[in-house]
């Protein structure tokens, strides 16, 4: 074994240092999260109750089980308040939008990986390019493009293919446009790198065996590419899932997704409450997609591509 | 097998990039826009970019977006860095399930939720908000993304060089200083650039983990997005996407002469 060998303090100290730092920082405050979605909101600092007394010890512990309840999720689950609908409709949103990611970047990726060797660099440079530049203003920048006096509606106005201006922004529609764009890149590269390590002489074998090279796509070059269409859909749908700069820019008022409810719920009713338990309902929503993407990801890592 | 490009490859490639690169393209144009209606052309005009030098908030923010950035993507690349050798290097430990779990997760994991979960815990434990609360929630964040990239260049490279140097006596230690750390230097230096990239555009996890007086650059820029497009706002993204785009560029041609270099190098030591 290399570095450090078997024992050693450092081996300890670089294992640690990173593993404490996740627990601390992203494991407790899930439990946090669980806890207090089982709370309830009350007018104080912090806005909930009960908090974890331990100077009672066992007893404190035992009276603080048992004022936790169950209420937030029968409120964020019931009919009346628009949760359910706006969990499916994300699910929705997002699956659509994964589809059409793949749709749109399989073509780009196997584009790229057929490309001479010299101009690979060049083109997968400029799919991350975009991708290092902010979030939030290429969404600003389709603000622009879509409104209804923006410079789509002007363009197609001006050649006359329509009377009147569409209406795309504050649709779904541009919500769509808005997350397969944004992330277009982690589309593309996953399926980039799946394509791109493939052996081109299994095609060579199918030509010179006679096979149509449509055929030879759909039986030799899309089957092995299946990790990387996996892994490309699940980076793209688990946060779009939860997606909230999107439909919160570029959707209407009636573009529902949970991102979007949560930060409602936390920012304009401010329950905290009630927040934790839709990012607990959201997190059970995602907890196999997630553990799926972890899968794969370890897997790659590990055999050393 | 023809390695040129077909006309179907080369339409895609053409219609992608188009879609990829026209509404960066629009926005930097419109940023010079005389006109403050932002979709009528008034001519040509820079006085956006001279208002933005007069806007104090703006330029505020902006020096906070950069401190964070800059504390926190250090930090992240220190963890992530580790979180990679533990992964790789270290064989199977207690929990290393867990750990490599905890490592992949924040990657896709909805920004709403780790925004969330993460106030809680700074409120529950009494943790002052402001400037510290958002690093040490972008370092977490990070630090998972530089893990990515550091392992994907440890585990494809040749083991053989630290064995050759413990074999010799080399303590650790010294080891990954001398002979590992110069190895992996560009994925640990862009895990660096992602980091600070992310830590620079992120909205959602600061929005979240924010307190009085820490207000980042991308919180300024939503805010005034809220109420509608302005050329300003199109030149301050101008700016960023300037700054970002010459560092990538940079960078890319660093590593690529570094590369060429190293190859001349082998090349050179193999002909002697």
């Amino acid at each position: 074994m290399a570095l450090a060998g078997s024992k050693g303090i450092g081996r300890i100290v670089v294992i640690l240092v990173p593993y404490l730092w996740l627990l601390l920082l992203f494991l407790v405050p899930f439990l946090i999260v669980l806890k207090i979605s089982l709370s309830q909101d009350v007018l104080a600092q912090p806005p909930y109750s009960p908090t974890l007394d331990l100077s009672q010890g066992w007893a404190g512990f035992k009276d603080f089980i048992s004022q936790l309840n169950f209420d937030n999720y029968g409120y964020v689950l019931s009919w009346d308040n628009e949760f359910l609908n706006a969990y499916g409709s994300s699910l929705i949103i997002a699956s659509v939008s994964t589809l059409l990611l793949l749709l749109v970047g399989y073509p780009i990726a196997y584009a790229m990986a057929r490309a001479p060797r010299s101009l690979q660099p060049t083109l997968l440079m400029l799919v991350i390019l975009p991708f290092w530049t902010s979030f939030l203003i290429r969404v600003y920048a389709w603000i622009g493009i879509l409104s209804q006096d923006g410079l789509l509606n002007q363009a197609l106005l001006s050649l006359g293919w329509i009377d009147a201006p569409l209406e795309i922004l504050n649709t779904d529609l541009a919500v769509y446009i808005g997350i397969v764009y944004s992330y277009l890149p982690f589309m593309v590269l996953p399926l980039y790198s799946a394509l791109e390590k493939q052996d081109p002489t299994l095609l060579e074998a199918a030509e010179d065996l006679g096979c149509p090279p449509i055929r030879a796509f759909w039986l030799i070059t899309f089957p092995l590419s299946l990790p990387g269409v996996a892994a490309g859909a699940l980076l793209c749908f688990i946060p779009a899932v939860g997606e909230f700069v999107i439909p919160d820019l570029l959707g209407g008022s009636d573009t529902l997704m949970i991102g979007k409810s949560l930060w409602t719920e936390f920012t304009v009713n401010r329950s905290w409450t009630a927040s934790s338990a839709v990012a607990v309902l959201l997190l059970i929503v995602l907890v196999v997609p997630i553990v799926i993407y972890q899968n794969i990801q370890a897997r790659q890592l590990e055999a050393g591509k | 097998m023809n390695r040129g490009l077909s006309w179907l490859n080369v339409t895609s490639l053409v219609l992608g990039f188009a879609f990829l690169y026209i509404p960066i393209l629009l926005l930097v144009i419109y940023s010079f826009n005389g006109s403050r209606l932002v979709t009528v052309w008034g001519g040509f005009s820079t006085q956006w970019y001279w208002s933005l030098l007069e806007n104090e908030q703006l330029l505020d923010a902006a020096w906070v977006t950069l401190r964070v950035a800059f504390v926190s993507s250090l930090i992240a690349t220190v963890l992530g860095t580790m979180a990679a050798i533990a992964l790789t290097r270290y064989g199977r430990f207690i929990g290393r399930t867990f750990f490599s779990g905890m490592t992949y997760a924040p990657l896709v994991m909805p920004e709403v939720i780790t925004g969330l979960s993460l106030l809680l815990l700074f409120v529950a434990i009494g943790f002052e908000r402001g400037f510290w609360t958002i690093t040490l929630a972008h370092i977490t964040f990070t630090m998972c993304f530089v893990a990515v990239v550091v392992q994907s260049r440890l585990v494809t490279f040749d083991r053989s060089l630290e064995e050759a140097a413990l074999d010799l006596g080399c303590p650790p230690f010294k080891t990954f200083f001398i002979i590992t750390l110069p190895l992996i230097l560009p994925a640990v230096v862009s895990g660096f650039m992602l980091a600070f990239t992310l830590s620079m555009d992120d909205l959602v996890i600061s929005s979240f983990t924010t307190g009085p007086g820490a207000t980042t650059l991308p919180m300024r820029i939503y805010s005034q997005v809220r109420m509608g497009v302005t050329p300003e706002i199109n030149a301050i993204c101008t700016v960023m996407i300037g700054i970002v785009t010459v560092i990538v560029v940079f960078a890319s041609i660093m590593t690529k002469r570094q590369e060429t270099l190293r190859r001349r190098e082998e090349q050179a030591a193999a002909a002697q």
